[in-house]
């Protein structure tokens, strides 16, 4: 029975009066009940940007480089030389971790894989950005947050494992704000010949319509509706709208697609991830500037009694929809009976520009396809300024012992190594993984390609708390940091914007002011932005996550030779401090480690002395005078070189002397100021160095020597020494340490 | 001279073994269908990694039954060289042709991680170029690794000298910490009686090629390169 059309029906649809009353004048009638689900999940924020398009129109896109645009496929692409173009992307599946940890993890990664081998191109490598509340004390809420870690770990590394893309690097913070509300973040990138990209287009009227994958289930139903609301106490009751993932087909959707692609028989290809059936149809013939006709009797279904309703809105994984040139269907036949997978004739592409479904021989849904795919609502959403964070006082804070700082900044699961959850993914499959996670960026060797990829993810979420402007600049400037001392040039970058309710004005501020920085960043470093994905409606009954703008940077590094790691190489080499030795502790982790405070005013970026740092560091890489490089920053110089001296197969130690200074000596080791990189030279290399910053006037400062058993620091106040095992044990073990406790 | 890369749907190391062979070594090597009903032509057949049929029963449980392991049985039988990697092995261990089963890590966890391995028995076909004692670098990468048989097969296997690769730590000895995922005596691959069928859960198609950070892999595909071509000579 169809249920009718009250304003408590709407309501739950999250469709407003205005736009119901917008969705009568684009039909010129009432929508079925069919039909307002469907516009319900086409017009859900995630997949209309109905709050961020506005904002979202202010990133760079462009670029010499760049052969597909954000927003024009399901992923952008960009040209890497020699015939070749990498395809990459990153999506959040945070609203569905959070309910269902295993499954929400699993299907984002199958999804994002779907969105790379959609545009042609073969996945070769995973990373993804999580963040999760505290995991080490006893509480209750810390059980909760190692719960959930443990179930997004598990399921990143069941779907990336089994379909055999390795996971080779990203990011794991740990802070209050993300207490019931996790962060997953994956990001994928596909390899392509540049004449080879597919589209996602219902070209060619006439042409048939195919369904191919799984059948399709009553899982994830309305998904995307479900992740454009808050999070709350009841969303557990939203477990349905939590999709399933199969990874094993989805390694044969992918197998069989991409053969079916080199076949030449496909016009069209759309995957069908949120918002499912609707979402492939409507956006296909809206692109193609064509109508898609289906019905829905030939749709292979997983289940009986399913409605009309049901089916467009299903998000069950591993299914795609292919637009078939006419006379090649035998192809698809051909090609997914080998790879034993279902598929089905469904439809046909038409030149009326509708978007209709029969069902039993009559017609259930009937919609303009352009208008119903590109015409959502847009809307300015109210900002309020919040008032900007008082500076920080170090005289206000009481002195404490910086060589037990030091081991508590190492120790906290944001720093710490995070082997425990790297073991878990396979990071080698492929044969390609020249620099393994826990760098500051992977280094990827695409053999099809004979190409060095680094990329790398980052956010500090305590810097865009307060001021996002600045932190979301940041976060542009350390990914691109990390991608130089690898040795790479970068490329481009996907973003993933994650931030609470977007009604309450001080939210849509920090979404604002965010992107703004984001943008005014991504001009600087060229590296235009070619996709990503906003997560909205993040918030726990704590109130919203702090802003969590994303970045996923891609470069290129053009000779293997300049492929540089962060840790000390050799006994005798010189340490060298590129940049200034720094002064600003507000927003630092030392701050919210050792005096539990989230505050201060967070370091400035000076985008000149960023990008003279950044061309220096490429340039002594190149010249083969660096033995490695490591940016500065959770932690600051202390953690960085202690980073340096443990995270290599080989621990080995190293003696600095500070310069002379005025600042308290806390402050000297552990501020975050940014343009600043650690590098390790021979002592035939000094002179080189030095010279190369003379002409690219670049700050350098004599930190040290490598050697020894142990990190020592000689300031104007005294020796601080830590033995490296103690270093090492604290850093190595404390993920692991609290994830191995047994929670019952 | 042809060696076969068997293709399970749901193999995900067919690739980097083929390219092992073609790229590391410039022999020649083909994928063979699992729906194949023959291996006639090839004179090797390595079984690659990845989770086959999804893997959703016990590892390898389905792919013992396909048609094309049915011929790779006949041939092994008749001496053709065979070599499991990983899910390969397991696949070994399910059709018999290897003795022993592969069950989940001691952790409960996949562990995906280098390893250091002892060679113990030089004498198969995809070790003979390498000398016994020798220490090799490789990563393992799996969920269901921890090799598991009774005390009587594990003497027999130890007597018979099928113990290939063991585990062992930076001095060459089988340390339980060295023993990355519980597996008895240390145990990391072993051959049949006759030493034509190798198992091992480590992967040398993943350390084949300096940039992977070791070259040792690329010694076992040479070894049977090597056997191969003195046996056609």
């Amino acid at each position: 029975m169809t249920p009718t059309l009250t304003p408590e029906l709407i309501r739950q649809h999250g469709l407003s009066e205005e736009e119901f009353e917008r969705i009568k004048s684009i039909l010129g009638r009432e929508p079925n009940f069919t039909e307002l689900g469907v516009f319900s999940v086409m017009w859900s924020e995630h997949c209309s940007y109905k709050n961020t398009r506005r904002e979202l129109r202010k990133f760079p896109t462009t670029g010499r480089k760049v052969l597909v645009k954000a927003g024009e496929e399901n992923a952008g692409v960009i040209d890497i030389g020699d015939g070749w173009a990498v395809a990459f992307k990153m999506e959040s599946h945070n609203h569905p971790s959070a309910v269902e940890p295993f499954q929400g993890a699993a299907t984002g990664v199958g999804g994002i894989i779907r969105d790379i081998f959609t545009m042609g191109a073969r996945p070769v490598f995973l990373m993804n950005s999580l963040r999760f509340g505290p995991v080490q004390s006893d509480s209750a809420t810390a059980r909760q947050n190692r719960k959930l870690l443990r179930g997004v770990v598990a399921g990143i590394a069941h779907y990336g494992n089994c379909i055999g893309v390795p996971t080779i690097g990203g990011e794991v913070y740990f802070d209050e704000s993300y207490n019931g509300n996790p962060l997953v973040n994956v990001f994928c990138l596909g390899i392509l010949k540049r004449t080879e990209i597919a589209r996602g287009a219902a070209s060619g009227v006439g042409n048939a319509v195919f369904y191919v994958g799984s059948e399709t289930g009553r899982d994830g139903l309305a998904g995307a509706a479900f992740a454009s609301r808050d999070l709350t106490e009841e969303s557990k009751a939203d477990r349905p709208a939590v999709q399933v993932g199969d990874p094993f087909r989805g390694k044969l959707l992918l197998e069989a697609c991409l053969e079916l692609l080199t076949s030449g028989a496909v016009a069209g290809i759309q995957d069908m991830g949120a918002a499912g059936l609707t979402c492939s149809t409507c956006e296909t013939a809206s692109r193609g500037g064509t109508g898609v006709q289906i019905d829905l009797a030939l749709v292979p279904k997983r289940e009986t009694g399913m409605s009309p309703y049901e089916i467009l809105l299903s998000e069950s994984q591993e299914r795609m929809l292919i637009i078939v040139r006419s006379g090649e269907e035998e192809r698809v036949k051909e090609i997914f009976e080998k790879w034993d997978l279902p598929y089905s004739k469904v439809g046909v592409v038409t030149d009326d520009g509708f978007m209709r479904v029969l069902d039993q021989g009559s017609v259930e849904v009937e919609i303009p396809a352009k208008k119903l795919a590109e015409d959502a609502p847009i809307y300015e959403r109210e900002v309020a300024v919040p008032p900007a964070p008082e500076a920080i006082a170090v005289s206000d804070l009481p002195f404490h012992d910086p060589k037990e700082s030091l081991l508590q900044l190492l120790g906290h699961p944001t720093i710490a190594s995070k082997n425990w959850i790297f073991r878990q993914y396979d990071h080698t499959v492929r044969a390609g993984t020249v620099v393994p996670p826990g760098s500051d960026a992977a280094v990827f060797y695409v053999r099809e390609a004979d190409k060095y990829l680094a990329a790398t993810t980052d956010c500090n979420h305590l810097y865009c708390r307060l001021d996002p402007r600045e932190g979301a600049k940041i976060a542009v400037a350390e990914a691109a940091r990390n991608l130089a001392c690898s040795g790479a040039v970068p490329l481009a970058v996907t973003d993933n914007l994650n931030f609470g309710n977007p009604y309450r004005p001080e939210n849509f501020w920090q979404l604002r002011e965010a992107v703004e920085g984001l943008a005014e960043a991504c001009r600087r470093f060229e590296t235009p932005v070619t996709g990503g994905n906003v997560s909205l409606y993040n918030e726990s009954p704590q109130g919203a996550i702090d802003p969590t703008p994303t970045v996923g940077m891609v470069g290129l590094i053009e000779d293997e030779r300049w492929i540089t790691r962060q840790y000390f190489r050799d006994e005798g080499d010189v340490i060298f401090l590129v940049g200034s030795i720094g002064d600003e502790i507000g927003g630092s982790l030392f701050l919210k480690t050792v005096y539990g405070k989230k505050a201060g005013r967070p370091p400035r970026l000076d985008f000149d002395r960023e990008l003279a740092l950044q061309e220096f560091v490429q340039a002594v890489i190149r010249k083969g005078i660096v033995k490695s490089a490591h940016d500065c920053s959770e932690g600051g110089l202390a953690v960085a070189l202690a980073e340096a001296c443990i995270s290599g197969a080989q621990k080995i130690g190293a003696k600095i002397t500070l310069p002379a200074s005025n600042q308290r000596v806390d402050v000297l080791l552990f501020n975050e100021s940014q343009s600043r990189i650690i590098v390790s030279v021979a002592g035939d290399g000094i002179e080189a160095l030095q010279r190369q910053a003379a002409q690219m006037q670049v700050p350098l400062i004599q930190l040290g020597r490598v050697g020894d058993a142990s990190l020592e620091i000689e300031t104007a106040t005294g020796a601080l020494s830590w033995p490296l095992d103690q270093l090492h044990e604290t850093w190595y073990n404390s993920v692991a340490l609290a994830l191995s406790q047994q929670d019952l | 001279m042809k060696i076969a890369v068997v293709r399970f749907p749901g193999s995900n190391c067919d690739q980097d073994c083929l390219r092992a062979l073609t790229d590391g070594l410039g022999v020649r090597a083909e994928y063979v269908w699992h729906k194949e009903t023959s291996v006639a032509g090839y004179d090797a057949v390595i079984l690659p990694g990845g989770f086959s049929y999804g893997d959703y029963l016990r590892c390898g449980a389905i792919a013992a039954f396909s048609p094309v392991m049915q011929s790779v049985i006949k041939a092994a039988q008749t001496g053709m060289p065979v070599f499991g990697i990983c899910n390969g092995f397991q696949i070994l261990c399910e059709t018999g042709l290897l003795r022993g089963a592969l069950i989940r890590n001691r952790s409960l966890l996949f562990l995906c991680q280098p390893v250091s391995l002892k060679l113990e028995n030089n004498r198969t076909p995809f070790t003979r170029l390498s000398e016994e004692g020798t220490i090799l670098s490789m990563p393992i990468a799996h969920g269901e690794g921890a090799y598991y048989a009774d005390d009587q097969t594990l003497r027999e296997l130890e007597e018979g000298g099928q113990v290939v690769f063991r585990y062992v730590d930076q001095h060459g000895q089988p340390t339980p910490e060295a023993n990355p995922n519980g597996s008895r005596n240390n145990i990391a691959g072993i051959c049949n009686p006759s030493g034509n069928v190798l198992g091992i859960m480590p992967h040398p198609d993943r350390s084949w090629d300096h940039r992977l950070g070791s070259e040792d892999g690329l010694q076992l595909f040479r070894s049977l390169v090597d056997t191969l071509l003195s046996v056609a000579a």
